[in-house]
Order: structure tokens, then C-alpha cells, then sequence
């Protein structure tokens, strides 16, 4: 089990690497000069070159990269018009916005978690749950139902529900705010009323994918010679269902479940936009379109970061719902 | 793209397709496995609505000057004269009448039907273009990885997993404009056709993997079996073992994987473009009109509705198309 772990952060580390050196290729190296989308639109050449020298950009590609990861894991000195010394997780100094990227992002990542974790949680109940029942009593009415809703939810776009929602909810029945975020710690309520929304579009929109493909999955699995054997030997319905089958099912519902919550986590853009929430996926956008280049950087590396810990967890997760991962 | 695996589809196609012959007659016709998953097609109520409905978008989206010239209004014109102060558009669902039969955008009081026509078009433009790139990709790397294997399986693999490790959002959203700025000045305008081509690209780029493992899953289950050792055992190259041999089996979930990828190209072009980056406001897409739409949720509600409805029948209609097809092509579905 330990070697299995050992191998898998390896490659998790290299994965990441990889990605760090790509985002930085093309963000720092393709763009023409990068320090003309980075300076606001009245920018005199001597403050351009100012800011070249302060980001190091006449320097080879290599220790700019070694700069910038140096900065995240140790911190770096950085001119004193960035802000000075910057500590530790150190992303860089962000021109647009005039502070550490780090503080930008302390700022928006509770806003994306707060949004995808309570959908996720609702999503994956709803859809799994909905899935496997509707497997369990194929061609009732529950089954259809279900597979109306699958099918349905499969094909609506994010933008769209959030936008029905938001008339419906919001515009005509006047039952909820016009969507805010507040810090669950400081008010609950609020927090909750604020982002209900955004959680529902997107569990509904979910749930339909993973109702559909649970549903797919505990029916081969149903169908399978363990489940009736064991159905032979007498055991319990609920136990061969339950213990049996689930944990055969549900194997590749987690794969992907793991692939979207760390998806969704480095920021869910388009809920963002619609509800007009600022989290992770707003800034990357807001960032991309000011050309905040230290911003986007961040950001894309924090999602890969997110990705990539999922698929490490979904990994563990394996080993413990199917003993031949770690065998093999 | 397609999650499911679709194991065992070609090889229980090779070994006894003769299920899905009609009743009643006992004429012995040899049938190819296509003959067969189309005759099913055709019995298959859903596959023929969505198949119809489809055809429809198609045909509109190749028939967009006839439509403009017979309607008479263009993508561009503005009707300003039929808003009313505030630029709503006058009368009731967003302005709809019989010379617009969508209504006008507020605003800029363009008329919405005309955009929608040349939307439909760009997206599935797009998008067709993309699932035919990301077909060959994805098929000749998970050929390649499957067949060979070795140290090229592993590379292929890798590359798969650092793919999918890429946020593909926010890359897209950061690659788009970099892109064009390497092209083009800071204040110059990005040429439609463009915009277009670097959509493709990056769907392209990051849309193979899931071809790729399909298929390379394909190849593998194949690789082993005696049709193919037989054909190695004669002497067979490369390239006979790849395109005789093994592509020919694994055409089904290659298709299928086809069919569904074209609706997720959909999707994204119109994410993207929702968002900001894929196609600006010059071209018509769905969208960018519905991101439009979010300012006027309150006051016009309707503009929301043409345009999502719209692109939710395009999509549905794909996917239900493309389960059908699988279902067709599949000797052991149970409808």
C-alpha cells in the first residue's frame, strides 16, 4: 500500500511539473511581449521598461521559471514596487490589481469552494442515489422518470438553468436575494440564501450525468454471475445490493466524480459568470481579459493542482473500494 | 470523449450478428455488421425523431444565405426604431412579430432569429470540425499506443494524463487571446474566420484523450486474437495490420464516440464564447447572446429563452442520436 501511495504522488509531482513548466511556457514565452497586456492602457515606455526590468523578463527563460517556483515554495524578494518581500506561497505580483496574487486568491478560493463543495455533495447523493434506485426497479415508473431527468440534465447548459432560476426565483417570485457570497462563519443563513442557487443548477445539471451512469453501471453489475451466486446462497437482498454490487458499480462513478470535483474546484467559470459570483473562475476570467499575466498563471496552476490531488485521492479511494488495485 | 466503455462491441460483432434479423423469414442474407446496425436504426423511434431533427439543423445551417434572402433581414442591421426608450424592444416576448419572429435583441435591437440562423451555423461548424480533428488524433495515437506498446504506450499514456490534467476552461480562456496577440496587435481587430481556427485547435489539442483510450482499449482486447495472429503469422506490415485488421473492428465506438463528441463541442464553443473568449460579438453565436441575455433577465426575459432553448434541442437531439447509434451498433444492447 505504501509503495502503491510512493508511486502515485511521484507521478502526481511530475505531473504536475510538467504542468507548471507548460503554463509558463506559454503564458511568459508565447505572448509577443507580456508586459504590454500586464501595464494598464496609458503606460510610457519608461514604465514599461521598468516593470520588464522588476519581472526579471531580460533574464533566460530557465531562472525566470527557477524565480517563480523558488517564489512558491520559499518565497522571494521581489522589487520594491511589487510589494517588496513575498512570503511563501508566493504567486507573483498582479499590476492590475495592485497586490500580491496570493491575496487575490485567498480571497476567491473560499468563494469557489463554498460553491462546489455543497454541490458536490448534493450532485453525487442525488445522482448516484437516483441511479442506483432506478437500476434496482428497472422499468417502473421511478426508472423512466429518472431517465427523463438523465437525458434531459445531460443535454442543458449551465447558463441557461442558472438563468431560468434566476427569473423564476430571484426576479418574479422575489423568494431568494440576488445571489451574493457572505463567509459561512460570519452568517450562515446568508451564505446559504446567497448560494443556493448556484448550487442547485449545478447539482441538477450534475446529478443527471451521474444518475445516467450509475444507473449504466449497477445494471451490468446486476446482471453479473457474483450477484445472483450470491443471491443463491441466501443472502439478504439489501446485503447483495447494498455491500455486493454497490462497490463493484460504483467504481467508475468515482473515476469520474474525483475528475470533476477537482475540475470544478479550480473554478467553476461559468457558474461564476452566470450567478455573478466572484470565486477562482471569475478572476481567471477577469484576469485573462485585463491580461493579468502573474493572475492567470496562478490560477491555472491551482486548478491543475486541484485536478491532479483528485486523481491521487480517487486512486486511494480505489484501493480501498477494489483490493486487486493494490495487489496488482 | 464518451465515458463508457464500449468493450466488446466489435468483438461480439464479428462472432454472431445475426440477432437483429427480422422475424418470420428464414432467407439467409449475409448483412455487414453496418447493414445490420442500420436496419435497427431505422426501427428505433427515438433515433428516427432525433435523426429527423438533426437533419433539420443541418439543413439550415448549410442553407443560411437562402434563409437570409427569403427573410429579408440581415445579422447586422439594427431595427432601433422598434425599441422604445429605454432600448426594450416594443410589444410582447421580446418583440416578437411577424417580420422578426424571435423578437429584437434590447439594446442594440438586432433581430434574434437572423443571428440564431448564422449561430446554428458557426457552431456546428465548429464543432464538426473539431470531432473529425480529435477523431483522427485520438484513433492514430491510441492506435500507435495499443499496437506497439512498449515505451510508446507509456509516453502516449502520459501525455493522455497530463492532458486531462490541464484545466481545459481556463487554459482555452488564457490561450485564446495570447494566441491572437501573437498574431495580431494589441488593437487590431481579430479576423472572424480566426477566431474560428483557434477554437478548433484548442477543442482539438485537448479533446483526444478519451478517443485515444477507447481506442487504444480497443486495440489491445484485439491485438490477441487469432485473426489478427494469423495475419501476423502471413507476413502482414504495419500498415495492413493497422487499417485491414484492426481499424475495421473497432469502427462502432469509434463512431459512437464521434457522434457524442459533437454535441460536447457544442457546448463548449457556446461556454467559451459565454464567457468572453471564443468568438466576440462581430460573429453570432449562441453563446455570446445568451451571456447578452444575463443583463436583461429582469426586463427581458424572453431574449434568454430563443437562444437557450435552441442550443438545449441541438444538443439533446445529438445525444440522443448518438445513445441510439450506440445502441444500434451494439449486438448486445437490450432494446
Amino acid at each position: 500500500m505504501t509503495r502503491f501511495l510512493i508511486r502515485r504522488l511521484l507521478s502526481a509531482a511530475l505531473t504536475l511539473f510538467a504542468v507548471s513548466v507548460l503554463s509558463f511556457l506559454m503564458f511568459f514565452a508565447l505572448p509577443r511581449d507580456p508586459v504590454t497586456g500586464m501595464c494598464p492602457k496609458n503606460c510610457n515606455p519608461e514604465r514599461l521598461e521598468r516593470v520588464r526590468q522588476e519581472l526579471g523578463l531580460r533574464d533566460p527563460l530557465i531562472s525566470q521559471y527557477a524565480g517563480y517556483m523558488k517564489g512558491i515554495f520559499t518565497g522571494r524578494d521581489l522589487g520594491s514596487a511589487q510589494g517588496g518581500r513575498c512570503d511563501a506561497p508566493c504567486l507573483g505580483w498582479s499590476y492590475v490589481s495592485n497586490e500580491a496574487v496570493s491575496d487575490t486568491i485567498a480571497r476567491v478560493l473560499p468563494v469557489t469552494l463554498s460553491i462546489v463543495i455543497p454541490a458536490a455533495i448534493l450532485w453525487l447523493l442525488l445522482g448516484v442515489g437516483l441511479g442506483m434506485l432506478s437500476a434496482l426497479r428497472r422499468g417502473s415508473w421511478l426508472d423512466r422518470a429518472a431517465i427523463g431527468f438523465s437525458l434531459t440534465g445531460a443535454s442543458l447548459q449551465l447558463y441557461f438553468v442558472g438563468a431560468v432560476l434566476l427569473i423564476v426565483f430571484v426576479y418574479n417570485l422575489r423568494l431568494l436575494p440576488v445571489p451574493s457570497y457572505t463567509s459561512l462563519f460570519e452568517n450562515p443563513l446568508k451564505w446559504t440564501s446567497g448560494l443556493v442557487l448556484a448550487w442547485v443548477a449545478l447539482a441538477f445539471l450534475f446529478s443527471a450525468i451521474y444518475a445516467r451512469l450509475s444507473r449504466a453501471q449497477m445494471l451490468e453489475t446486476l446482471s453479473e454471475d457474483f450477484v445472483r451466486t450470491a443471491r443463491a446462497k441466501g443472502l439478504a437482498k439489501r446485503k447483495v445490493y447494498g455491500r455486493h454490487a454497490l462497490r463493484a458499480a460504483i467504481t467508475p462513478v468515482v473515476t469520474i466524480a474525483g475528475l470533476d470535483v477537482g475540475g470544478a474546484l479550480g473554478g467553476t467559470v461559468i457558474t461564476e459568470t452566470t450567478f455573478g459570483l466572484n470565486g477562482m473562475g471569475r478572476t481567471a476570467v477577469d484576469a485573462v481579459r485585463a491580461g493579468d499575466l502573474p493572475t492567470i498563471m496562478a490560477t491555472v496552476l491551482i486548478a491543475a493542482v486541484f485536478v491532479v490531488l483528485a486523481n491521487v485521492v480517487v486512486d486511494l479511494l480505489y484501493a480501498v473500494i477494489d483490493p486487486r488495485v493494490r495487489l496488482g | 470523449m464518451s465515458l463508457s466503455p464500449v468493450e466488446g462491441v466489435a468483438l461480439a460483432e464479428i462472432e454472431s450478428p445475426d440477432e437483429g434479423d427480422d422475424s418470420g423469414r428464414t432467407e439467409f442474407v449475409g448483412r455487414s455488421p453496418g447493414q445490420l446496425a442500420l436496419a435497427r436504426l431505422k426501427r428505433d423511434r427515438t433515433a428516427l425523431i432525433s435523426g429527423g431533427l438533426l437533419a433539420f439543423f443541418v439543413l439550415v445551417a448549410l442553407a443560411v444565405p437562402l434563409i437570409e434572402a427569403l427573410y429579408g433581414v440581415g445579422p447586422k442591421e439594427q431595427f432601433q426604431n422598434r425599441l422604445d426608450g429605454y432600448g426594450m424592444p416594443l410589444g410582447y416576448a421580446g418583440g416578437v412579430t411577424g417580420e422578426h419572429w424571435f423578437g429584437l435583441e434590447p439594446g442594440l435591437g438586432r433581430d434574434i432569429f437572423i443571428r440564431m440562423v448564422h449561430g446554428l451555423r458557426t457552431s456546428l461548424f465548429i464543432a464538426f470540425a473539431a470531432a473529425v480533428l480529435t477523431a483522427v488524433i485520438g484513433v492514430t495515437l491510441g492506435t500507435l499506443a495499443g499496437y506497439l506498446g512498449g515505451w510508446l504506450d507509456t509516453v502516449i499514456n502520459w501525455i493522455t494524463d497530463l492532458t486531462l490534467a490541464m484545466p481545459f476552461l481556463i487554459i482555452a480562456l488564457a490561450l485564446m487571446p495570447t494566441v491572437a496577440l501573437r498574431f495580431y496587435g494589441q488593437r487590431e481587430a481579430v479576423p472572424a474566420y480566426f477566431q474560428i481556427g483557434v477554437l478548433i485547435a484548442i477543442f482539438a489539442l485537448f479533446g483526444w484523450t478519451g478517443t485515444a483510450r477507447l481506442v487504444r482499449g480497443q486495440i489491445i482486447a484485439l491485438r490477441e486474437r487469432e485473426f489478427v495472429e494469423a495475419a501476423r503469422a502471413s507476413g502482414a506490415g504495419l500498415g495492413h495490420m493497422l487499417f485491414r485488421q484492426l481499424l475495421p473492428n473497432a469502427w462502432a465506438p469509434i463512431l459512437v464516440a464521434f457522434s457524442l463528441a459533437v454535441p460536447q463541442y457544442i457546448t463548449s464553443e457556446a461556454a467559451l464564447s459565454f464567457i468572453g473568449v471564443g468568438l466576440t460579438d462581430e460573429t453570432p453565436s449562441f453563446g455570446r447572446m445568451i451571456y447578452r441575455s444575463l443583463d436583461y433577465l429582469q426586463t427581458d426575459p424572453a431574449y434568454v429563452f430563443f437562444p437557450g432553448i435552441t442550443i438545449f434541442a441541438l444538443v439533446f437531439a445529438f445525444n440522443l442520436f448518438g445513445d441510439a447509434l450506440r445502441d444500434a451498433l451494439d449486438p448486445k444492447s437490450s432494446r
